[in-house]
């Protein structure tokens, strides 16, 4: 079942600064029920303001939102619910916890609004605190509690009504980084456990594989690509994409019978291979994690550079008069000078950029 | 002759003792990284080099000349040891343009204002600010405000500098940028140079030799990089460097076993590099594999896609481990949750056990 | 301003026991705070509970349950209670409409609140008076003609009087609090309520007003300790119907007494009830701000949603307008009226006005240009004696360290939680011979240390918070790059707190131009201020010329706040 669904969702507005800007522009998405689904873009690329529209804080200059096959925002058939009547779950980036209410308060607030007999919330909040992990910390304040308990209340009281949908927003941003990892495998848990659907925004892409089974990435309004986490890292379907999901190299190729050459020197072969209907100039995007360097054969290269870093050793090596950057387990180890070989793995190739989508990036980077 | 020599240096504040006995040689012309977690004392090794704190008992020689010594009484005021210090908040003064506080060393040192201005250009050039003499530093990005700090300590003294934590403030891709540049500078000039920092990858990334500094403010390594990815010293440094698991193991019979509950066989034959009846088994989720031959079983407990890697939790007999597989189409096989599977173990290092 | 330093160890590790400037700095620092501050509070005490020979509460008790004291104090709590509830309605009234509504005017409407401020609160009683006194106020008289009235409708000499006028001038300090909370609150916390299905008014009723309890509160008391304390209003408007509140009991003890001993103690023993009914206010106000912030101010600059008035946004934008216009410019245009007109109660007809007045005031009149005179010289040494002594303690508080820190801050503290009346009165008993044999009492001198003790603490919170920003950081990089101690705060910390102390200054000097509490107990033959001036000329009945002075006063006091807005913009920018 389509649990929630865009359809040409447009939303621009007029600042005295910046004129007209189209923040997000002819959005379709149709989420299933059950889906964990993510968000994934720079800030300001309209994942934050897509969000609200579904969730009802914003409304749209074009298109439709449906939540449960029901119509909930049309601006031509003027149709707007506001977000009390929308009965979804939310967390905020910053817990937006309320701190003159007490723990259970605060995850009781969502029974109390609709008149729930006091039996059951007292039932539901202590079913929601115990998911949660916060047994017995019902009369605490939020003030009184590190930011990891702070989203918990958070989480709780958005899931103690047990809704169908669950809009995140950066929620574990603000989280230290050891945090952020149990976090992510407390919110799948409590999916699991409870079924609802996830929308999930964030700019961390890392995060938004973690956790998503569909994901798209954004980019200034316009969504790149859909797909699960593993088609959008190895078949990325533009630069923008490639370079978002994770580190790229792209070096400029000329490709010719199923071999590339680096441009600068055609007669340097680096990948053979190529897709047969390719031919011609391209950019060669390769992934660090998969180029394998070794002392025995492949594409002759030398260590340019050496950086340690915390889960393997990064190695620069030379390409032409440029470089790219490998990554391989610590126990692999060059030092600066030496001759190797690199093997290239599962290259994407792309057309050549043109320079305008670099400036306007720019542009919108600054509001 | 060392550039900087600290011998038994001893600071406590109160019953707290931050460093005990603390010596350290550092050789000219060097950039040495001094990295800790925070609170072991780096940034009062830094300090007490600056004359800022006063230790209770040792000595500290700069270009062999004593600047302080508790025993003889010798301390030399932080404005007469003519060290060039970088702050991690940069310290620029807001209400000085960026040439006044480049120049103010200079000025400090009563030189004239024809003497003054080729070495405040000069000191712009090495950090790539000629032309922003006249901005006030509100007027400058983070990493501006490190560069004109930057010069200021080598206006100061281009042959000493004491940098702390100086790239912690500024986003990852200008952080890498001052990696190089600081480097740059520093085999142009042949600057002495202490480097701070809890960052072990900056550390590594640009210093020539590294000291690394457990909690206690002792000495647990010093080396470079090379020698402490591949021959960690002990158990915190291997920890200290990255991403680690520590599992029990212990010798009978000429066999290696995990020491769990339950003893698992590991290897039928002792490895040199174990000594002792009891150790601490340390490797890097890297150098875990899945081997389906493999005699070591453990569970899935839980699977993570990240993109240029898969992050597995398993369970060996109720420990459990961190395995990291890169991700590339060739082993693009992936394990599920409460799969049954088999460990393969390379490049292990035994520490010693606590218990043992 | 009461934040204590962590660790004193590690500055002991610094400098071979303190730097000898520090050491010279932290002993001035004493001697002037127990001079200025200690000395007037010690008389206060002794003659209060000392009787020449031994300590003695009789007095105290008897003071306190003499009818026509327990009257006063009765006033005083009264008129606090109703003005405190009364400005705290209107001002979370304003906050909303301002602060969360789309009504329109907003800008012209907070420039309107800005002007009260500036306006001394006895000037603005004396225009009120003007305008609604029940013996001959002008709009009384307007109303009694218009409606064929036998008596005036509104009679502002009353409790209630005092009360509405309090109001009026104290609701901005609530509004202000308010209005800051409303409008800075993180919008996640009321979305976060809307999306678990609360309506907007229920919100509003269980989320918003909530979490501006505290700033309400600070409100609240900002408006009580100002009622208790105030002089000004009830002077104007109650002494002629002698209505009496602490403040003016204490003044017209001090007056009847006439040097005498006796009087004089029980005038200091009213001083103490009223310092013990502030202090009670002030410890709530500090458990208030201790435990009741909320942290809800967000660095976001996203905004809350405004409340849609609809049908109700034009009505209230007309009631809005009128009620400011009726309590700022009602009031101005009356003095400025009565400045013009030939004598006090004629109407406001072509023929009746004429510039005598201000002729009168300046030319030939040695009382009123003495006045400019000694309020322009008291205000600007003020200004430069608290400068450079609240500066002076907030270096040694804040940077030196020394053991008795806390001693040191709370002296300096301690006048802003006195009474003004109470202040000056320790001032005049300290410094008419108790000590040394010096005496200053009817010199201009006297009130010229009463300024300062009043206004040093306004300073104080000004530099400090300037020194607080100067990080140890920035002092050590002077030293690293060879700068002594010394070269250090004149090179660095100096400059960087030179826009605090220039706004500290006019802190101080704008009030002492226009204040009148401390002065009318302290004043001279050759030592009246404005403040005093404008008073005598009123109780003597010379209401128009009282007017025409207080036209000059409230123009000098415009100019001089838009010049200091001037200054100190500029400064900002450099």
């Amino acid at each position: 079942m389509d649990q929630i669904v865009l359809e040409h969702v447009t939303k621009s507005f007029t600042t005295k600064a910046l004129g007209t800007v189209v923040a997000v522009r002819d959005f379709n998405l149709s989420v299933t029920k059950g889906e964990c689904f993510s968000f994934l873009g720079p800030s300001g690329c309209g994942k934050t303001t897509t969000l609200r529209m579904i969730a009802g804080f914003e409304d749209l200059s074009e298109g439709s939102i449906y939540l449960g096959g029901k119509l909930v925002s049309d601006r031509k058939k003027n149709i707007y619910l506001p977000p009390e009547k929308r009965e979804l779950g939310m967390v905020f980036q910053a817990f937006a916890v309320w701190p003159h209410l007490n723990v259970y308060e605060n995850v009781a607030f969502p029974l109390k609004v609709k008149k729930y007999p006091h039996t059951q919330i007292r039932k539901r909040v202590e079913e929601a605190l115990h998911h949660c992990n916060l047994d017995g910390l019902e009369k605490v304040y939020p003030s009184d509690l590190s930011g990891g308990q702070q989203q918990r209340i958070a989480l709780a009281r958005a899931i103690v009504v047990n809704p169908e949908v669950m809009l995140l927003d950066e929620p574990l941003s603000n989280l230290d980084p050891h945090l952020r990892e149990s976090m992510r495998f407390e919110i799948k848990r409590l999916q699991r456990e409870f079924g609802f659907t996830i929308i999930f925004v964030t700019h961390d892409q890392a995060e938004a594989m973690a956790l998503s089974d569909r994901m798209l990435v954004m980019d200034m309004g316009n969504i790149q690509q859909i797909g699960t986490p593993q088609e959008l890292y190895q078949k990325p379907v533009n630069r923008f994409v490639h370079s978002f999901l994770g580190q790229s190299n792209f070096t400029d190729v000329v490709i010719r019978d199923g071999r590339a050459f680096l441009k600068e020197d055609e007669s340097n072969l680096l990948f053979t291979g190529t897709p047969l209907e390719l031919k011609g100039d391209y950019v060669m995007a390769t992934r660090p994690n998969a180029i394998d360097v070794n002392r025995e054969d492949g594409y002759r290269t030398t260590i340019l550079k050496r950086i340690s870093k915390t889960d393997f050793m990064e190695y620069l090596v030379s390409v032409g008069k440029n470089s790219i950057m490998v990554q391989t387990p610590h126990r692999n180890f060059f030092r600066t000078g030496d001759q190797c070989f690199i093997k290239i793995k599962d290259p994407t190739w792309y057309r050549p950029e043109s320079k305008d989508i670099g400036e306007e990036r720019e542009r919108r980077n600054t509001i | 002759m060392e550039k900087v020599e600290l011998k038994n240096i001893c600071v406590s504040y109160g019953e707290h003792v931050v460093l005990k006995d603390f010596s350290l040689k550092v050789e000219p012309g060097q950039i040495i990284g001094i990295v800790g977690p925070s609170g072991c004392g780096k940034t009062t090794i830094a300090r007490t080099i600056c004359g800022f704190i006063k230790p209770q008992q040792g000595t500290v020689k700069l270009d062999g000349k004593t600047i302080f010594s508790h025993k003889d009484r010798i301390d030399t005021p932080p404005e007469q040891r003519h060290i060039g210090v970088v702050f991690q908040d940069y310290a620029v003064w807001p209400h000085l343009s960026v040439y006044d506080n480049i120049a103010y060393p200079l000025k400090k040192r009563r030189l004239s204002k024809q003497e003054i201005s080729p070495q405040v250009n000069n000191a712009l050039e090495q950090v790539n600010m000629l032309g922003y003499e006249k901005y006030m530093p509100s007027q400058l990005s983070g990493g501006q405000q490190q560069r004109v700090a930057i010069a200021r300590a080598l206006t100061s003294s281009s042959d000493f500098l004491i940098m702390d934590e100086p790239i912690t403030n500024l986003d990852a891709k200008l952080r890498e940028q001052m990696l190089v540049e600081i480097r740059m500078l520093q085999q142009r000039l042949g600057t002495t140079i202490i480097y701070i920092t809890h960052d072990q990858e900056a550390a590594m990334q640009l210093c020539d030799k590294i000291v690394i500094l457990e909690l206690d403010g002792s000495i647990a390594q010093i080396g470079t990089d090379e020698e402490i990815i591949k021959n960690p010293a002990n158990r915190f440094v291997f920890q200290f460097i990255g991403v680690s698991n520590f599992i029990p193991v212990m010798v009978d019979d000429g066999k290696v076993f995990f020491d769990f509950e339950e003893k698992i066989l590991f290897k039928s034959k002792i490895p040199e590099k174990l000594a002792g009846k009891k150790a601490m088994l340390g490797i890097r989720p890297m150098d875990i594999v899945f081997d389906d031959d493999s005699p070591v079983r453990a569970i899935v407990s839980q699977a993570v896609f990240l993109g240029n890697m898969y992050n597995y939790f398993v369970r060996l007999s109720g420990l459990e481990i961190r395995v990291q597989q890169i991700a590339t189409s060739e082993n693009a096989r992936s394990y599920a949750e409460g799969q049954e599977v088999g460990l393969a173990f390379l490049e292990e290092r035994y520490f010693e056990r606590e218990d043992a | 301003m009461f934040s204590r330093v962590k660790n004193r160890n590690l500055i002991r590790l610094e400098g071979n026991g303190g730097f000898p400037f520090d050491r010279m700095m932290t002993i001035l620092c004493y001697i002037a705070l127990i001079t200025v501050v200690v000395l007037p509070v010690f008389m206060i005490l002794y003659y209060a509970f000392w009787d020449g020979t031994k300590i003695d509460i009789a007095m105290l008790q008897q003071v306190i349950f003499q009818k026509s004291n327990l009257r006063s104090m009765w006033n005083t709590l009264v008129i606090a209670v109703f003005s405190t509830a009364l400005a705290t309605v209107v001002g979370v009234f304003f906050a909303w409409l301002l602060g969360r509504s789309d009504i329109p005017m907003k800008g012209l409407m907070k420039f309107l609140f800005s002007i009260p401020f500036m306006i001394p609160p006895f000037l603005a009683a004396m225009a009120w008076d003007m305008m609604f006194s029940g013996r001959g106020g002008y709009v009384n008289k307007a109303l009694m003609s218009l409606f064929n009235l036998t008596k005036a409708p509104f009679n502002i000499n009353s409790v209630a009087g005092i009360i509405i006028i309090e109001v009026v001038y104290y609701f901005p300090f609530v509004y202000m609090q308010v209005v800051s909370a409303l409008e800075r609150m993180d919008p996640t916390l009321e979305e976060s309520a809307r999306i678990a299905g609360a309506s907007q008014l229920y919100v509003i009723r269980k989320i918003t007003l909530p979490l501006t309890i505290p700033a309400i509160s600070s409100g609240m008391l900002l408006v009580l300790i100002t009622s208790l304390s105030n002089y000004g209003i009830p002077a104007m408007l109650g002494y002629s119907q002698s209505i009496f509140t602490l403040p003016t009991m204490i003044v017209e003890l001090m007056n009847r007494a006439g040097g005498s001993f006796e009087g004089i103690r029980q005038a200091a023993a009213l001083s103490i009830v009223l310092v013990f009914v502030v202090s009670i206010a002030l410890l709530v106000q500090r458990r208030l701000l201790t435990h009741g912030r909320y942290d809800i101010i967000k660095g976001k600059s996203m905004r809350p949603m405004l409340i849609k008035l609809r049908g109700a946004k034009y009505p209230l934008l007309v009631f809005s307008l009128l009620f400011l216009g009726l309590i700022v410019v009602a009031p101005i245009v009356m003095i400025i009226l009565v400045s013009f007109v030939k004598a006090y109660g004629l109407p406001f007809l072509a023929q009746n006005m004429t510039l005598a007045n201000f002729r009168r005031i300046f030319v030939g009149n040695i009382m009123v240009r003495d006045s400019v005179k000694n309020s322009l010289f008291l205000a600007f040494s003020a200004g430069l004696f608290c400068l450079l002594l609240g500066t002076m303690l907030a270096y040694v508080i804040y940077k030196v360290k020394p053991k008795g820190g806390t001693a040191l801050e709370m002296m300096a503290v301690l006048p802003y939680s006195l009474p003004g009346t109470v202040m000056a009165i320790g001032c005049m008993l300290a410094w008419s011979g108790a000590f040394f044999g010096i005496t200053l009492y009817n010199t201009i001198w006297i009130i010229l240390v009463a300024y300062i003790a009043r206004y040093l603490s306004y300073v104080l919170k000004s530099s400090s918070a300037a020194l607080q920003q100067v990080h140890g950081s920035l002092e050590e990089a002077a030293r690293s790059c060879g700068a002594s101690h010394l070269d250090t705060l004149r090179d660095v910390t100096l400059p960087l707190i030179k826009p605090a102390m220039i706004s500290g200054f006019f802190l101080v000097f704008l009030p002492c131009m226009r204040e009148l509490t401390t002065s009318i107990l302290l004043y001279g033959p050759n030592s009246r201020t404005l403040g005093v001036a404008i008073y005598q000329l009123r109780i003597n009945g010379q209401i128009a010329p009282a007017a025409a002075l207080s036209v000059v006063t409230i123009t000098l006091i415009i100019i001089c706040n838009n010049a200091v807005k001037a200054i100190t913009k500029d400064r900002k920018r450099g």
